[in-house]
């Protein structure tokens, strides 16, 4: 079995600063040797994505702006990395959006365009950017997503973000049925929360690592880094074998009952 | 105070990507400094690492200037 990921390719949607989940996926890969791509999702995100990676020794990393809303950008977008590198061997896609409104107070008052809106950009977008990578995975490979345990179960404030997070599971299951015959295993990972840019638009962040440090079996929150080798894990050939399955890197929170 | 300040002032330069010299107490981030949304909560964050201290949301949201931040800062220690 080799763990190298020397001359093996992967494409990395959704760094916005040194926070990022995203970011700790890039890094773990560039340890085992992987090439990266970057793509961000407009013009806000390309200094510091590009900023980040500069810091990576040896990576000769490769950005390309990918709105995800647009499926004509988002085939555009690979039509250009096909172009410009050629064969792909996986995607972290670790995007999600809801309107800071929606994360907050009850799910019940959600709008109908806030919920369009986080299932647009947090779901729908892995089923579009799968379909445009497939092509360019013609060797196999690994596609893994973000998602979290508020699709599984109610996480106060998690709200329509859980929602959508739901229809990312099932989606990624349905993928991962799809693209099983191409040897394109898909798989997400549900890391416990992180003080990400975007967990801080999630109302009253703080108090839920709190919990997290006093009752998840670990008694700790999890790293980026901790994600970032469970996604070379998923997206090498340690986890042949493995699809549209949901790891949680979570301090083992999604155990627990009452507690 | 002074040394909050020049802490607070750190950051913001290089958060923000602004000059020295436009950051002042008065400076409110959204208009004189030209934060977005994205670069306020960024700004928070790295004012929580930077002074091992967290700020509510609702605190948060009533920081418009630099000096707020220095004086919510200062309140806390």
């Amino acid at each position: 079995m080799n763990f190298s990921l020397d001359g093996k390719t992967y494409v990395i949607m959704g760094v916005a600063n040194k926070r990022s989940i995203a970011w700790g996926i890039a890094k773990a890969l560039h340890q085992v040797g992987a090439k990266l791509i970057f793509t961000y999702a407009n013009e806000r995100f390309e200094k510091p994505v590009r900023d980040l990676a500069s810091t990576l020794e040896g990576q000769e990393a490769s950005f390309y702006q990918c709105d995800v809303t647009n499926d004509e950008a988002i085939a555009e977008t690979f039509k250009q990395i096909k172009q410009d590198i050629g064969i792909i061997h996986g995607v972290a896609h670790c995007i999600a959006f809801a309107q800071k409104e929606d994360l907050q107070g009850e799910f019940i008052n959600t709008s109908r365009d806030g919920y369009l809106l986080a299932h647009n950009i947090s779901a729908y977008s892995l089923v579009a950017v799968a379909r445009e990578a497939e092509s360019l995975m013609t060797e196999g490979g690994g596609i893994v997503t973000l998602t979290y345990l508020g699709g599984e179960r109610v996480v106060q404030n998690y709200n329509v973000m859980g929602v959508a997070k739901a229809s990312l599971d099932a989606s990624m299951k349905y993928l991962a049925n799809d693209l099983g015959r191409k040897n394109i295993r898909v798989n997400a990972i549900s890391a416990g929360p992180i003080r990400t840019l975007s967990a801080k638009g999630v109302g009253d962040f703080n108090s839920i690592l709190k919990d997290i440090e006093e009752k998840a079996p670990l008694r700790r929150t999890v790293t980026q880094d901790e994600v970032g080798s469970t996604a070379y894990y998923l997206l090498s050939d340690l986890s042949q074998g493995v699809t549209g399955e949901i790891i949680h890197v979570d301090s083992g929170y999604s155990i627990l009952g009452l507690s | 105070m002074a040394d909050t300040f020049e802490r607070v002032k750190k950051i913001v330069i290089d958060r923000l990507d602004v000059e020295e010299d436009k950051v002042t107490l008065e400076a409110s981030f959204k208009e004189d400094l030209e934060a977005d949304s994205l670069d306020v909560v960024e700004l928070i964050m790295e004012l929580e690492d930077e002074f091992d201290t967290e700020i509510a949301d609702e605190e948060a949201e009533k920081l418009a200037t630099v000096g707020d931040a220095v004086q919510y800062i200062d309140s806390q220690a």
